[in-house]
């Protein structure tokens, strides 16, 4: 896993909200055995009509946003507790996605592949919506060890909130397999009082 | 202060507690299928460890499999490739597997309690998000991504934020036509799909209390399209008489034990729920959905909202533009183009007796095919059994064999472009049942008139409940 430290980059804003895994990366694409090449295939429906072709107005295919920050609406991340939703947007470049809402599973998945999920106000969001929207070469700046996130030289900036445990885990680019596998002697002394019928 | 039957049972399984709040929770039961579980093996080997806890490990093929003449080869290359990858995986480190051709096959929600794997009281995890399913036995069930499956794999442990905890309490008595699908899509659509993201959730009341395990089974399911890591139902007698005699179900004297700790799994009185909400049951319609997720439902009388009746407007445009819908329509007479019958929410034995019981002697519509994908291989056989088989076919139904099917198309069951599809499962999506597929959610009763009205359809129209129009 990849460290994370300090962000800063331009956005890739996409304005819908309660955007489900199915659609970061439909069930079709779930067939390789590895962990790589999905990002060909993140938001394909959205991305490409039937013949393979880009369609030109989804925001992925637009030259006027890049970069490795996306920023969507409420709710990003519902549905299926699919990972290979979290691996398609690292694949394709992402190591940030803001939104003023996540759904739980996309959330752990997401800090568990080096992929910061901010969560941001409602009122925060918009302000980047709108920004990014006047000036697509706007800058988001996001400090993890400060937890806060800027929108580059203006006044806002927020807070945001992350467990002091996956924090560390994603400033050191640890996972929780090495910790719980330090952890071993103690899951062994609890199966030993534990029962099960 | 009392505790909440998911305190109750969560308490019993933390390792330890970690910084950041954190805690280690140790896991019963390990579920796994060929889709989310090759990069957690390849994790395995990679780090040169082997699995923790094997026996807690039980794997089935179900998301990818034909679900025609399964004894033959898989024809698709890549699934073939992934299921072919999963037996591979469990001959190499000693895995249980009820794979295709083995008489226990079948989607993993189903086959845990079929085989009575899945019991009260229990952790049960699976890189599934309707793992929820199972906590219709009093379980903590939920799905986790594929890095969770390899922490399973290498401690039987996760690391987890504890969740916090809802109660929905549904009184009263469901009117005939009504089903436990009905009641999941009727709280969802009030709640919405994100009400109860953070919350672990459990079912009470009257009318929940009167299922049957399988319908409670149907509840737990969809909980996670209201966004809940789960959803649980205290265990009873109800619960006890399913799991009796099954496969994995505790003999002698250790059933009796286990019947004793089992009765002591339910919420005390004075336990403080993060949330609670109630509702009443008679008021239930027989739903069905109009949009692209599963919070987009209405009763079937109902018309589709318009802009100023929803929070968000453009949500309510983009899905109805996709669905081919119009703000304010009835959706009662609209032509349906296909019926699905099945996946993990709807594809027991009672659900096809529900559909066999309604379309016995009659036929489907013409312009409707209709398709039945029983959960698992037992189902199947149950049904052939009881002659369900014979009544299906002759009413124009094909009897298909178990699997996800259609639930998510990734195999070759998908349905085409800008076509009806009236469904028994779970989600709704875009392109979830194929690229441009329209799909409506309901309950197996009405999914089955609908087959036999070629439109949609009030259920209660047709079991003796005079419905005005
Ligand atoms: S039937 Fe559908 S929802 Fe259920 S496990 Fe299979 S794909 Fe998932």
């Amino acid at each position: 896993m990849e460290k994370f430290g300090i962000l800063e980059s331009t956005v890739v804003p996409i304005k819908v909200k309660d955007i489900d895994t199915d659609q970061i990366i439909p069930a079709r694409f779930l067939k390789a055995t590895s962990r790589e090449g999905f990002g060909e295939n993140l938001f394909r429906d959205w991305r490409f009509d039937e013949q393979g072709n880009p369609k030109p107005d989804f925001v992925l295919n637009s030259a006027r946003y890049s970069g490795s920050i996306l920023v969507a609406d409420e709710n990003f991340g519902c549905g299926s507790s699919r990972e290979h939703a979290a691996w398609a947007l690292v694949d394709y470049g992402f190591r940030a996605v803001v939104s003023s809402y996540f759904a739980d599973i996309f959330k752990g998945n997401a800090l568990n592949n080096g992929l910061l999920p901010v969560q941001v106000s409602p009122e925060f969001l918009k302000e980047i919506f709108k920004h990014t929207e006047e000036n697509p070469q706007q800058y988001l700046l996001i400090n993890l060890p400060d937890q806060t996130i800027s929108i580059s030289e203006t006044e806002f900036s927020e807070q945001f909130e992350i467990n002091s445990y996956k924090k560390m885990c994603m400033l050191n680019g640890y996972d929780d397999i090495d910790f719980l596998l330090s952890k071993k002697a103690d899951i062994e002394a609890f199966e030993k009082q534990h029962i099960e019928f | 202060m009392g505790k909440t039957l998911f305190e109750k049972v969560w308490n019993r399984h933390v390792v330890s507690e970690v910084d950041g709040g954190q805690e280690i929770v140790y896991i019963d039961r390990h579920f796994i299928h060929e889709v989310t579980s090759p990069q957690a093996f390849d994790g395995i080997r990679n780090r040169g460890i082997g699995l923790f806890r094997k026996d807690r490990i039980v794997a089935t093929a179900d998301h990818n499999v034909p679900t025609k003449d399964q004894h033959l080869p898989i024809k698709d290359f890549l699934s073939k490739h992934q299921v072919d990858t999963l037996t591979r995986n469990c001959e190499e480190f000693g895995i249980d597997l009820y794979g295709l051709g083995h008489p226990f096959q079948g989607i993993v929600h189903v086959i845990g309690p079929e085989l009575g794997i899945t019991k009260p009281g229990m952790t049960i995890v699976c890189g599934d998000s309707h793992t929820s399913t199972h906590g219709a036995f009093g379980t903590i069930a939920f799905g986790i991504g594929t890095s969770q499956v390899e922490q399973v794999m290498a401690t039987q442990c996760l690391l987890l934020q504890r969740p916090k905890t809802m109660r929905i309490t549904i009184d009263g008595t469901l009117q005939k036509g009504v089903f436990s699908k009905d009641l999941i899509l009727y709280i969802i659509s009030k709640l919405g799909t994100a009400g109860g993201t953070r919350y672990f959730v459990e079912y009470a009341g009257s009318a929940i209390r009167s299922l049957s395990m399988e319908a409670r089974m149907t509840i737990c399911n969809m909980s996670i399209e209201m966004g809940a890591r789960g959803g649980m139902i205290a265990p009873d007698e109800t619960t006890f008489d399913y799991i009796k005699g099954r496969k994995h179900a505790p003999k002698g004297e250790q059933w009796e034990k286990a019947v004793e700790y089992w009765s002591s799994l339910f919420s005390d009185e004075d336990a403080v729920f993060d949330a609670e909400f109630n509702f009443d049951a008679g008021e239930i319609e027989p739903m069905i959905t109009y949009g692209t997720n599963p919070g987009m439902g209405i009763g079937i009388t109902q018309k589709v909202p318009t802009s100023s009746q929803v929070a968000s407007p453009e949500s309510l445009k983009k899905s109805l533009e996709y669905m081919g819908l119009n703000e304010g329509e009835t959706l009662i007479g609209k032509s349906i183009d296909h019926v699905f019958i099945g996946s993990c929410t709807n594809s027991r034995i009672e659900d096809l007796r529900i559909v066999a019981e309604f379309v016995k002697g009659k036929k489907k519509a013409e312009n409707v095919t209709a398709m039945i994908v029983p959960g698992s291989k037992q189902v199947e056989e149950q049904a052939r059994k009881e002659g369900l088989h014979q009544i299906l076919e002759e009413a124009g139904f094909e009897l298909r064999e178990p699997g996800c099917s259609a639930c998510l198309g990734m195999n070759d069951d998908k349905i085409p472009k800008g076509e009806y599809c009236v469904s028994t499962s779970n989600r709704n999506f875009e392109g979830r049942q194929g690229p441009g597929a329209r799909t409506m959610l309901v309950s197996p009763l009405t999914a089955a008139v609908i087959a036999v009205e070629g439109k949609i359809s009030d259920a209660r129209n047709f079991v003796g409940v005079e419905v005005p129009a």
